[in-house]
């Protein structure tokens, strides 16, 4: 039997109920929903999800058909391979950009922490009113002289006119 | 004892009249710099203390606002955490200028939110044990005191704006910013 992964996004206008179609289309196949990330951008309604089972990806298709019937959303489907897990090493930080929104922000910024090879993991951007708000975490590898990293961010932040702060994602252990 | 001093502070020490000022949002670049080192014990300091008061005051919900959040780019703030349902210790009314964090212990995450950025709140950690030391306006006298929970988070809150930071630079990840809904 096949336990193939598939990613499912859904992006469109929001309304109450898509999540409810959704995951009922996916359990009448049998499928589990294992990784899994909603948000509302600007009141869209934007998901994606991993999930797992034996169905094919044309019969996800079909069942998830209805959601996408009105023409206000989009759904696809792909099979996905499976990811290895993340390498250990590295160290996890958190970047917070904010001021008057322009274009070219987020690369002004982001373009230092892949410089030095870092990885951004998680990435959260809002716009509201003037104000532009990133924040984002993200790996460093090992043996990255953060220092460094830290001021080549803030020096490409005030090039366009933000501010940034770096600090290290903290984790308790308990 | 620097605590009962504090405790005992009132805004009619100062002697002045508060004006009600507005209060700046981001992205106005006063709320990203580091504010000036102040004499408390100058005029128009001891007017901008009493005004940080009445403008909280007027403010619903507001427990506590710095001086770069009315666009004075000085190291200055007021608190009044009284009648908050987290609050356990705290000193009434009082402003501190030239504040800093003395000691800090046990932290806690909680949400924040503030008058400068008002369409967000957002989850961040912070010492729930706090001594601070500062100066009160008008005599100039140095304080210093330790609180905790709800008091020690306004505090760490108010002196992050006086060095420059506002809360969104202290949230906890990429998931911790939240749309706004009601004030802290």
């Amino acid at each position: 039997m096949s336990t193939d992964l598939y990613a499912v996004t859904v992006l469109g206008h929001d309304r109450p109920g898509i999540i409810a179609a959704t995951t009922a289309g996916l359990a009448e196949l049998g499928l589990n929903i294992e990784d899994s990330t909603m948000t509302l951008l600007r009141g869209h309604f934007a998901m994606m999800l991993l999930c797992r089972g034996a169905a094919d990806g044309a019969a996800i298709e079909r069942a998830l058909a209805p959601l996408a019937a009105d023409g206000d959303l989009d759904v696809a489907v792909r099979p996905v391979a499976d990811e290895p897990a993340p390498a250990a090493g590295g160290t996890s930080w958190v970047l917070t950009v904010h001021g008057g929104d322009r274009s070219g922000i987020v690369s002004a910024v982001i373009a230092e922490v892949a410089a030095v090879g870092g990885n951004i993991t998680d990435l959260t951007t809002r716009l509201s009113g003037d104000l532009y708000l990133l924040v984002a975490e993200l790996a460093l590898p090992v043996g990255a002289d953060v220092d460094a990293v830290a001021t080549a961010i803030r020096t490409a932040a005030e090039r366009v006119g933000v501010t940034a702060t770096l600090r290290p994602a903290e984790a308790d252990e308990l | 004892m620097s605590s009962e001093r504090v405790a005992a502070w009132t805004e009619a020490e100062l002697g002045v009249p508060g004006r009600v000022l507005e209060v700046v949002r981001a992205p106005e670049g006063v709320l990203s710099a580091r504010g000036a080192d102040v004499d408390p014990t100058a005029a128009d300091i001891v007017q901008l203390a009493a005004d940080l008061v009445a403008t909280m005051r007027v403010s619903p919900g507001c427990v506590g606002l710095a001086a770069n959040q009315v666009g004075v780019g000085v190291r200055m703030f007021c608190v009044d955490v009284v009648e908050h349902p987290k609050t356990r210790t705290h000193h009434g009314t009082f402003v501190l200028c030239n504040a800093e964090v003395v000691e800090s212990s046990r932290n806690e995450k909680a949400r924040e939110g503030c008058m400068s950025v008002p369409d967000f709140t957002g989850d961040v950690k912070r010492a729930s044990r706090l001594t601070v030391r500062g100066q009160l306006p008008g005599t100039g006298e140095t304080v210093s005191f330790a609180t905790d929970a709800f008091e020690a988070r306004a505090l760490q809150h108010e002196i992050d704006h006086t060095d420059g930071f506002l809360f969104l630079d202290r949230v906890a990840g990429a998931h911790a910013i939240y749309p706004r809904q009601t004030y802290l």
